[in-house]
């Protein structure tokens, strides 16, 4: 089956909730229209079961309804894992194998951004989600340039270290800073690099979408979640194939 | 009487070490100027406005010094001496014939050196005086509209690049209850080596701090206070390579609080260590002045460490940063010490860990208005779940005495707040500070247990980083180079700004650091 609709406590209730704003002032009037616009979205029948008055002229609602909505999950789109998930030892083992010398990541955060949670989470030998980053890697040597890194320094580093490839994230999306940044960022890789010896170009963040990376100009996406044995499977696969190929 | 059983020969002992350690850091920053501290100079003067590039007449004027004589003496002497020559009639004239080239600067000697040193302290002079009654202003009106009616004060902030869009942004909040407003700046700004002009439209993820806006949106949030009866204050950021320079137009305009950390430029924004060490001293013998509430920034070194390994480096920064301020000359009432609510949730008793961690910081600055600082890292766009976590992040504000508590989102990495997201948080707080805002009187954690045995382990962890520090070669610089703070290294000849810092020569001359040093407010 690949048909389904959402689940409250009854397979097939189709029951779901939804909370939003209207700038109106509270009255029946605007329970009224609350009940329009989740009525309008699909919800029917449509309970709006909490309606607060904020500041002037605003009221915050909270609806309860059923949608009569089908999905099909045939027909959704997403970028699955197309590379094996490896263990830190397999992913040394094959590099060690097919690169026969160390993997070199540079990663950092580029532009002004100062929260190096994403690429600390990934790099740091402490990891995230139980996983242990990639300086645990034996066959891997990270260079973390850390936060607030310069387009040209990244390059730069790239090229010193003889990179394999280059890990960025980006937290701050005001603006869509995170694109215009990694767009910055891979236009200056292809003006610095011939194609066949560019490092691998891997972009991370919780506001990316995984299918934009041809649109960036990179390698790959990784999105919210993303844990370090991920991002090393990734790379073991990409490179090492690559070498093979 | 504290509620943590505190070995009073440690806390003594901390108190001493952050002294010792930051004693050189004053020595090398009283040994320095930088053409931030010499440009916040001017703008005490009354220098202010910008040419048609929009480069302030600040940096034209002292650029033109620095290139002439050099920075060393001071840019005070030269400059009133070429008026006294009557090269012009004022500053601004003086700034544009001398960025025309019309103008070439000397290095005063003998009578004309004195009379240029009195001319420069008579107009800087000015500046100290109007920052002066702009202190008296602020408690002429607490006295008379009312000031926030408990604590902590609930902190706001706005950001939404358009200083017109901030003001009915920052007035619905206040209205909504906020007692501080911050306006978070645009991003980069930190890194500009000026400071812009004018009333700004256009911002990246905040609004330029500027004089134009300052003025604006205390004079908007002064009509709010009016009219409900509480001053809301109203909150900016000195820091980054101008933090002089905002301090002293903080100082001007009335702003009430200022971001304002000793090392979080050098960690954080890659600035030069001497460059942020001599801005920081002078910003806060200003900030004492004007009697501006500091907030630093500790909770950062949460966001980019383990909230509970790197729970010494917040204590060990508290000190260093209440050691920097109080010799700046700035009172226990005026430091906001920041620290934050950032260990994982899934840590068991994460929340004791908590308790313990904010305890601590109350405990070892009983008069200090702490700054407490809402989850970020565990926020995960789990709203629910963010909720609680806020929830319980206020329990401990409310059980641990906090003076300022910055008003946690759910939505906290998702988007930025919207108008249900703050009404929630706010309802959130007032939950909290209604049912459970005396519980402190009731919780008295058991000596010898849990909490107390954190919170004296921390203690111990922050005097041994203590002691690390003072045992580098050179001391904090060599720490702070090697990576003690945030895993972040960051060595005294490199950063950005360096190329303003100058050593002093013997007849180095700043009116303001006169004045500021000399006769207290």
């Amino acid at each position: 089956m690949s048909i389904v609709r959402p689940y409250g406590d009854t397979t097939g209730d189709g029951m779901v909730q939804l909370s939003f704003t209207l700038p109106i002032k509270h009255s029946k009037v605007a329970e009224g229209a609350a009940a329009q616009l989740a009525n309008k979205m699909g919800m029917d029948p449509a309970l709006v079961v909490h309606a607060k008055p904020m500041g002037d002229g605003f009221t915050f609602f909270v609806v309860y309804g059923r949608v009569n909505h089908l999905v099909d999950t045939d027909q959704v789109e997403v970028v699955e894992r197309d590379y094996p998930l490896l263990t830190p030892k397999e992913a040394n083992a094959a590099i060690k194998r097919s690169l026969r010398r160390r993997m070199v990541v540079v990663g950092g955060c580029i532009g002004t951004d100062a929260h190096t949670v994403g690429i600390d989470a990934i790099l740091n030998i402490k990891g995230f989600a139980g996983e242990k980053g990639l300086e645990y890697y034996r066959e891997v040597k990270v260079v973390n340039l850390g936060a607030q890194v310069s387009v040209p320094q990244l390059v730069d580093a790239a090229i010193t270290e003889k990179a394999d490839a280059v890990l960025v994230s980006q937290v701050v999306t005001q603006r869509d800073a995170h694109l215009l940044n990694t767009r910055e960022m891979s236009a200056a890789f292809r003006e610095s690099y011939p194609a066949a010896k560019r490092p691998l170009l891997v972009v991370g963040g919780p506001r990316f979408d995984e299918t934009m990376a041809d649109e960036l100009g990179v390698d790959r996406v990784f999105s919210r979640g993303t844990t370090p044995g991920e991002v090393a499977s990734y790379l073991v696969h990409r490179l090492t194939t690559r070498k093979a190929s | 009487m504290g509620k943590l059983t505190l070995d009073a020969a440690d806390v003594r002992r901390a108190r001493t070490l952050a002294r010792q350690v930051g004693r050189p850091i004053v020595k090398t920053a009283q040994r320095h100027t930088t053409v931030s501290v010499e440009r916040a100079t001017l703008r005490l003067a009354g220098l202010s406005g910008a040419d048609a590039e929009g480069t302030p007449w600040v940096n034209r004027l002292s650029d033109v010094v620095r290139a002439d004589v050099g920075l060393e003496h001071g840019v005070s002497a030269p400059v009133w001496d070429a008026l006294l020559r009557g090269e012009a009639e004022d500053l601004v004239t003086l700034a544009q014939k001398a960025s025309a080239g019309s103008v070439t600067f000397r290095l005063p000697e003998g009578r004309d050196l004195t009379r240029a040193r009195t001319a420069a302290r008579k107009a800087v002079g000015k500046g100290i005086t109007q920052i002066d009654r702009r202190r008296v202003e602020r408690e002429r009106m607490i006295a008379k509209v009312g000031d926030a009616p408990r604590k902590p004060w609930i902190y706001l902030i706005v950001a939404t690049g358009d200083i017109y869009e901030d003001i009915p942004q920052a007035q619905a909040a206040a209205r909504e209850g906020a007692d501080v407003i911050a306006v978070i700046r645009s991003t980069g700004q930190s890194l500009l080596d000026f400071v812009p002009e004018g009333a700004t439209r256009e911002g990246f993820a905040g609004t330029y701090a500027t004089q134009e806006n300052f003025r604006l949106m205390r004079a908007a949030l002064d009509e709010t206070s009016r009219e409900l009866g509480r001053y809301v204050r109203l909150t900016n950021y000195a820091s980054g390579l101008c933090m002089p320079e905002i301090a002293a137009l903080a100082g001007l305009e009335r702003l009430d609080m200022m971001l304002n950390d000793s090392m979080y430029g050098i960690l954080f924004r890659d600035i030069n260590p001497i460059r942020t060490f001599v801005d920081q001293r002078f910003s806060r013998q200003v900030h004492a002045r004007a009697g501006i509430i500091i907030n630093t920034g500790e909770d950062n070194y949460l966001t980019t460490a383990d909230a509970v390994e790197a729970a010494h480096t917040v204590t060990t920064s508290q000190l260093l940063n209440e050691y920097f301020a109080k010799e700046a000359g700035l009172e226990d009432w005026q430091l906001g010490l920041g620290h934050a609510f950032e260990i994982d949730p899934a840590v068991p008793d994460s929340f004791r860990l908590e308790l313990a961690h904010a305890l601590l910081a109350r405990q070892l600055f009983p008069k200090a208005p702490l700054k407490w600082m809402p989850p970020t890292r565990h926020m995960t766009g789990d709203v629910f779940r963010g909720y609680l976590l806020d929830g319980f992040f206020n329990l401990v504000g409310a059980l641990t005495d906090q003076g300022i508590l910055l008003v946690g989102m759910m939505t906290e990495a998702v988007v930025t707040p919207w108008i249900s997201d703050r009404d929630l948080a706010l309802q959130n707080v007032r939950y909290v500070m209604d049912s459970a805002g005396k519980l402190h009187e009731d919780f008295h954690p058991a000596p010898g247990g849990f909490i107390n045995l954190r919170a004296r382990e921390v203690l111990g962890e922050s005097i041994g980083l203590l002691e690390d520090i003072k045992a580098h070669d050179n001391g904090l610089l060599d720490a702070i180079a090697d990576g003690t703070f945030g895993l972040m290294k960051r060595p005294a000849d490199k950063g950005r700004g360096l190329e303003g810092v100058a050593r002093k020569a013997a007849d180095y001359y700043n009116p303001a650091t006169e004045i500021l040093e000399g006769d207290p407010a």
